[in-house]
């Protein structure tokens, strides 16, 4: 399948397509936890971390087949997604940045002395297996699961508790278990998408995870829309091609995103689509019809 | 040798301290874990680095100069980054915007000086003073002495000054304090240049006791500092000095009797510890949130 | 039968005594007015009663079972619901899904049921979005169900409060200060909304509220609170003539 796509992309253009693709698994599991339940976590790295080196130690080291492996990557994520959460999520929202952000670190400095992971020099010859195709079947069942959660009784709830927890624990909802199960399920696709961008780059070093990937993916959800599914995919576009574009961007990349989120938290709080539906496009447009019908 | 790690540690811990009370004083106020004050602490560091490098001035000089250059930058930071957003955005929003402010410096300031660390300049000439079989370098009684007069000022002004009294009213209830007629902004921005101050005294001390500065050295000390506020009880000054004395002298004794290799991850494992267990700190109330 | 009791209820925060033994009974299908000056605790009450506080002393009980230290989720579950007197609703979400999440705490799917679209989950969400929808109808918003919570005027979000509470399926709700803010059109409808609210669901009601009118044509019971303590409790007739009543709140006004 991929040879067959590969003849008619050119091959760079083909790898930033991968790179969007994980980048959009990344970036929606920490819009579950972020964007629509509102719990700030600042070490989405740290999870992807977990999932790339442990499927990767699980290929390298043990054979178990691809598969296996990114599913366990992903499946060590959730736990320690649980783990973390379930202790910390009943704190008021602001200490859950910081114990993420420590949690990220913690993970960071274990891999750089974990000794089958290769230590500091980094981890090497894993196999690359990550397919176009695979990653773009994964982000479809992605996108389409996330969906219909959102459109759920669990998704309304998680929405919730975003917009007013008092109220949503009025309403019967258990804000705990729901803020548990939304990092849970974050953490469970940052350890996909750490599992798939392992075996794509076939070398990873503990620098790959640090705070900056974290304030990266945080950006794709914030730029894109707090809570939405189509603003976070166009997030995650959005920063992957620009870097990789704009020479000027590149240089500048951080100077960039620091005053970007400055900037979109005054004008645009909710990000580029984060409040933007079908529903208030058409009355827009239906507004101007009656307009033009009376003038 | 305990007794000069514990020096050691107490010195670290003093410059943790120093920024730890930053962070308490403004989430005190506003409610906001201002990210960008690691950031501030790094520029008062270059601030007193350029002072002594392009005149010559003693560290005296360079901390006043860097004091006052960082109240600025941090009245300013929080009137272009943080004001707008007050009593409109959500928290959410503030803490973001705080994120994007502290990557904004940091990198600035590796636009401008590049990323390696550079070294300060002789300021003052290396003496080691010895207490019984105890060895302190001038330094470190410079840092230890200078902290301590810092904040014994620093509680003078709270308790005994108008402005203090209005910042303590500030953070038992702002909109209160608002409707009594205190004008809340400025004492948000008097919190502001005062927290940046101490910072600022923080940076510099620091790069001259490691003779380094460079730009990311405030995103990791800044993260630190906050665990020390967190585990003294966040909005509590004096918390915010016990904190990072029992921080600093952990981490110390952590690298001198356990393993360096961790030594990051230990203010971590201190700060999830602390929030899981006692969440208040060690010197914080158990605040009711009002519905 | 009583539907919720207090005994002795007393609260504190810090020094201060925001409700002092206070005792309460509410009986079914009544609606029963709490009034009282500003500061008095009538908040307070209602905060205790949904277990956002957990009193300093007394009991409470709904139904037979006690509510001391049951989380506030739980009890929403219970079947007490409330709107608040500052308003709270899920702003960015719509005037329909305000409601629907209203239901959260009697409905049952689990989070897979419904990623994955299972036939339970399906048809649960069918039920919630009918109910949502007649609720919608009888507080006159259903028109506006597709804006954003926080589009609606003053008096919409607050009967949009009050059809989220409803779609918690309460025997029990608390209504604080629903009138606050409306105009005297707005506080006709509403009266007459509250009203249909307890024939058709059959549930009680306590209803705190500043305007007299409202309360006076009503409630079958008032109390009336003053610095926390329960100063007088009677029928309308009996609260407008109460010496100490008129003295320490109705006051010159009345
Ligand atoms: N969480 C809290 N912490 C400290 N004090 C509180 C808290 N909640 C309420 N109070 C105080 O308790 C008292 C009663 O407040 P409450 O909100 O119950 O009054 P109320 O009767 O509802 O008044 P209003 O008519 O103004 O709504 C007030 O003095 C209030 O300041
Ligand atoms: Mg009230």
């Amino acid at each position: 399948m991929d040879a067959i796509i590969s003849q008619y992309i050119d091959a760079y253009y083909f790898r930033i397509l991968i790179l969007i693709g994980i980048n959009i698994i990344l970036a929606l599991g920490l819009n579950l936890t972020t964007g629509v339940t509102g719990q700030l976590s600042m070490g989405h790295a740290g999870f992807m971390s977990l999932g790339a080196y442990t499927s990767a130690i699980l290929t390298v080291h043990f054979a178990v087949p691809f598969f296996a492996a990114l599913l366990a990557g992903a499946l060590v994520a959730a736990l320690f997604g649980f783990l973390l959460g379930l202790p910390t999520l009943r704190l008021e929202g602001d200490y859950l940045a910081m114990v993420t952000i420590g949690f990220a670190e913690i993970v960071r400095v274990f891999f750089l002395n974990f000794e089958p992971g290769g230590k500091a020099v980094g981890f090497s010859g894993i196999p690359q297996v990550t397919t176009f195709t695979l990653v773009w079947i994964l982000v479809i069942i992605v996108i389409y699961l996330n969906y219909k959660l959102l459109n759920s009784r669990t998704g309304r709830a998680m929405y919730a508790i975003r917009e007013n927890e008092i109220a949503a624990e009025a309403s019967g909802v258990n804000t705990t278990q729901l803020k548990v199960l939304a990092f849970t399920l974050g953490a469970f696709l940052g350890g996909l998408g750490g599992g798939l961008f392992a075996h794509y780059m076939f070398f990873i070093e503990p620098g790959n995870f640090g705070f900056m990937k974290s304030i990266e993916l945080l950006n794709m959800v914030v730029l894109g829309g707090m809570g939405s599914i189509p603003g976070t995919i166009l997030g995650s576009i959005i920063l992957t091609i620009a870097p990789e574009m704009l020479r000027i961007v590149q240089d500048y990349r951080l100077l960039f995103y620091g005053a970007l989120l400055v900037i979109l938290m005054i004008f645009r709080p909710n990000g580029l689509l984060g409040d933007v539906r079908f529903y208030d496009i058409k009355k827009r447009f239906s507004r101007k019809e009656v307009k033009s019908c009376q003038s | 040798m305990f007794f000069e790690q514990l020096i050691n540690g107490l010195t670290l811990g003093s410059t943790y301290a120093l920024i730890a009370l930053g962070y308490t004083m403004v989430y005190g106020i506003v409610q906001l874990i201002n990210f960008a004050h690691g950031e501030i602490y790094m520029f008062g560091a270059f601030a007193g680095l350029f002072l002594v490098a392009a005149f010559g001035v003693n560290i005296f000089w360079a901390l006043l100069g860097a004091m006052a250059f960082c109240m600025l930058l941090g009245v300013v930071v929080e009137r272009i980054a943080y004001r707008p957003l007050r009593g409109k955005s959500s928290r959410l929003s503030a803490l973001i915007s705080a994120i994007g402010v502290s990557i904004f410096l940091s990198t600035l300031m590796a636009l401008l000086r590049g990323t390696n660390t550079t070294r300060y300049p002789q300021v003052m000439s290396d003496k080691t003073f010895h207490l019984g079989s105890v060895e302190v370098s001038s330094m470190q009684v410079i840092i230890l002495l200078v902290s301590a007069l810092l904040m014994v000022g620093l509680q003078l002004m709270i308790q005994k000054t108008r402005i203090g009294k209005a910042m303590r009213a500030c953070s038992q209830d702002i909109d209160a304090s608002a409707l009594m007629g205190i004008n809340v902004n400025r004492v948000i921005s008097f919190t502001f240049a005062i927290g940046s101050a101490l910072a600022a005294a923080g940076g510099v001390m620091v790069g001259i006791y490691y003779n380094a500065v460079w730009p990311y050295m405030g995103t990791m000390a800044g993260l630190k500092a906050f665990s020390a506020a967190v585990l003294g009880g966040i909005g509590s000054v004096p918390g915010a000095m016990v904190g990072g004395l029992t921080l600093g002298v952990m981490e110390i004794m952590g690298v001198a009797y356990l393993s360096s290799s961790y030594k990051d991850a230990i203010a971590f494992a201190i700060l999830i510890l602390v929030l899981i267990v006692r969440p208040q700190g060690l010197m914080g109330q158990k605040i009711s949130k009002k519905v | 039968m009583s539907v919720l009791t207090l005994e002795c209820i007393s609260q504190e925060f810090g020094g201060l005594r925001a409700l002092d033994s206070v005792y309460l009974s509410i009986e079914e299908k009544e609606i029963f007015g709490i009034i009282g000056p500003n500061g008095a605790g009538k908040t307070t009450l209602f905060n205790i009663i949904t277990g956002i506080y957990v009193p300093t002393e007394g009991s409470l009980i709904f139904n037979g079972q006690r509510l001391n230290n049951v989380p506030a989720y739980e009890i929403a579950q219970m079947g007490i619901a409330r709107t608040f007197q500052n308003i709270r609703l899920f702003n960015k979400l719509s005037v329909l899904d305000n409601v629907r999440t209203g239901s959260y705490g009697v409905s049952h799917s689990g989070f897979m049921a419904g990623m994955l679209g299972l036939p339970s989950s399906r048809r649960e969400e069918k039920k919630i979005l009918s109910n949502a929808l007649q609720l919608l109808e009888l507080v006159d918003l259903a028109d506006k169900r597709y804006e954003y919570a926080d589009n609606l005027s003053y008096g919409e979000q607050r009967r949009l409060e009050i059809a989220r509470a409803l779609a918690l399926e309460p025997k029990l709700l608390l209504l604080d200060e629903p009138a606050a803010g409306m105009n005297s059109t707005e506080k006709e409808e509403l009266m007459r909304l509250i009203r249909i609210i307890r024939e058709q669901r059959q549930l009680s009601i306590i209803l705190v509220e500043h305007d007299m009118n409202v309360v006076m044509n009503i409630c079958e019971r008032i109390a009336v609170l003053d610095y926390g303590r329960k100063i007088a409790q009677g029928t309308p007739e009996e609260i407008k003539n109460d010496d100490a009543v008129i003295q320490s709140y109705l006051g010159a006004g009345a």
